[in-house]
């Protein structure tokens, strides 16, 4: 099994690295051509307006539009504003693969960023709770009817699904633990 | 009191593989976001301004900072003087999302950089080789950027310090643990830090490029030769078409294995900085050999 990283820019490596540690291979994708083949993608951290931009300069907003409307894809911070359906702060455009509402950079600046245990919502999960890397971090304000939430912060979502795709505003590469990119590995296998 | 380095080195992380342009005012940093910029430097004068005026080069003027603030949604970097950490403060209450303790000002103390550890806002300090990288991570700095030649418009620095660090980084890897020692001694760094590096084979922190960008091919090289970024400075706002080589450089940068893409990039792109010749430049007016 192959999962995609969106490589265009941003905290790509460390996606890369614990894909490796649970043993699976994965595939920067630049191009159109990058997404044939993968079971899933993950679309990463960095700055959404670089992203949305490069995007649509090559050809791979269609293609990737495309793929993360029918694949398992996760979205952390800036990739979970790409998978937005609205996004606001400023208003910008993306590829609307789910049905939330995000505001970009909604705790502040980077004097504002912060690391937190997080909980996990119910009992969908085997875990006591995890660390939470939120870095200029976008605030999901809206959740459509089938969106569950899978982890939250001073009550607001902070991780959310809808069927196979996922979006998180804080970065769990950036934590010791695998567990969240098992869970998304988990999806991936589930869709083959 | 060490603020989470995590979230330091996090920030440095997410721009990687962006492009960081150095502005003036509200209207460059717009053109910057535009097209593409991942953040944005705030600072007083651009370089090659700096060397052909003269005169002491600050931080830039708060109400300049904060307009640009105001204008871009992504972060904003400012530069304060080597040592000079009441404008680091500064900029850390205006609320900037990095700062660059730069060579590019003139420096405030010529013998102690700021200490780093002290701040929540992250740094980014420039070097020339891995013993000056790991000091400035000694104190506390969550990105490198090789320091070039700022506002030359020749990439002939960048690529030396890119390779210097390259080379002692690998050179590092081969060696045995009691070695380790006398390579911290040589290099001036600390233990912990060379050790770190031996076993990774990299530093602990992103590592960007600077001083003497000025085409998309200048960009892709960088990328190259290691850099997992680019500053650039002068290049953009002193070519003929700044927008349309700002555009240009991030494009490069994201797609410099991809050299036709790097190739289309590069047409139509008018007149790019004159540039200087780095070897007619006095020692003095060497700014890479601020700080040590």
């Amino acid at each position: 099994m192959l999962i995609g990283i969106l490589a265009l820019q941003g905290a790509v490596d460390p996606h890369g690295e614990k894909l490796k540690n649970l043993g699976i291979e994965s595939r920067l994708v630049k191009h159109p051509k990058d997404l044939t083949g993968l079971a899933g993608m993950i679309l990463p951290g960095g700055e959404s307006s670089t992203m949305l931009h490069l995007l649509k300069l090559r050809g791979l907003w269609d293609d990737l539009k495309l793929f993360v409307s029918e694949k398992p894809c996760w979205g952390l911070c800036a990739g979970a504003i790409l998978l937005a359906n609205e996004v606001t702060s400023p208003n910008q455009d993306s590829l609307k693969a789910m049905d939330i509402g995000i505001v970009r950079n909604a705790y502040g600046r980077q004097n504002e960023s912060f690391v937190s245990p997080l909980k996990p919502s119910s009992d969908w999960m085997d875990l006591e709770s995890i660390e939470g890397v939120f870095i200029r971090a976008p605030k999901i304000k809206r959740t459509g009817s089938q969106v569950k939430t899978l982890f939250t912060f001073e009550g607001e979502p902070v991780m959310v699904q809808e069927g196979n795709k996922l979006a998180s505003t804080f970065h769990p590469e950036l934590s010791e633990s695998n567990k969240l990119h098992q869970y998304f590995v988990k999806l991936c296998q589930e869709s083959l | 009191m060490a603020f989470e380095m995590k979230l330091k080195t996090g920030l440095a992380e997410m721009l990687k593989g962006g492009v960081i342009m150095d502005v003036v005012n509200a209207e460059q940093a717009k053109i910057a976001e535009k097209a593409g910029a991942v953040a944005v430097m705030a600072l007083e004068r651009i370089p090659a301004d700096i060397r052909k005026e003269g005169g002491v080069a600050r931080m830039s003027p708060t109400d300049k900072v904060l307009e640009i603030m105001e204008v871009v949604s992504i972060p904003v970097m400012a530069k304060a003087r080597i040592g000079h950490f009441v404008e680091a403060m500064i900029l850390e209450s205006l609320g900037v999302d990095f700062v660059d303790e730069s060579e590019v000002l003139t420096p405030a103390d010529e013998q102690y950089h700021i200490d780093k550890f002290q701040f929540k806002v992250p740094f980014v300090c420039g070097a020339r080789n891995l013993g000056e990288a790991l000091r400035r991570i000694g104190e506390g700095a969550a990105m490198i950027r090789t320091k070039g030649e700022a506002g030359s418009g020749n990439i002939v620095e960048a690529v030396r310090h890119l390779r210097a660090l390259r080379t002692q980084i690998r050179r590092l890897t081969t060696l045995g643990r009691e070695e380790l020692v006398n390579e911290s001694k040589e290099l001036g760094a600390p233990l912990a830090l060379v050790e770190w590096v031996a076993a990774n084979g990299k530093l602990p922190v992103p590592n960007f490029a600077a001083g003497g960008v000025a085409t998309p091919a200048d960009a892709a090289l960088c990328r190259w030769l290691g850099a997992e970024s680019v500053f650039v400075g002068s290049g953009i706002f002193k070519s003929q078409d700044p927008e349309k080589l700002a555009h240009a450089v991030v494009e490069a940068t994201t797609h410099y294995q991809d050299i036709k893409v790097v190739s289309e990039c590069s047409k139509g792109l008018g007149t790019a900085m004159k540039g200087l010749d780095v070897h007619l430049l006095k020692a003095e007016e060497r700014l890479s050999e601020r700080g040590w």
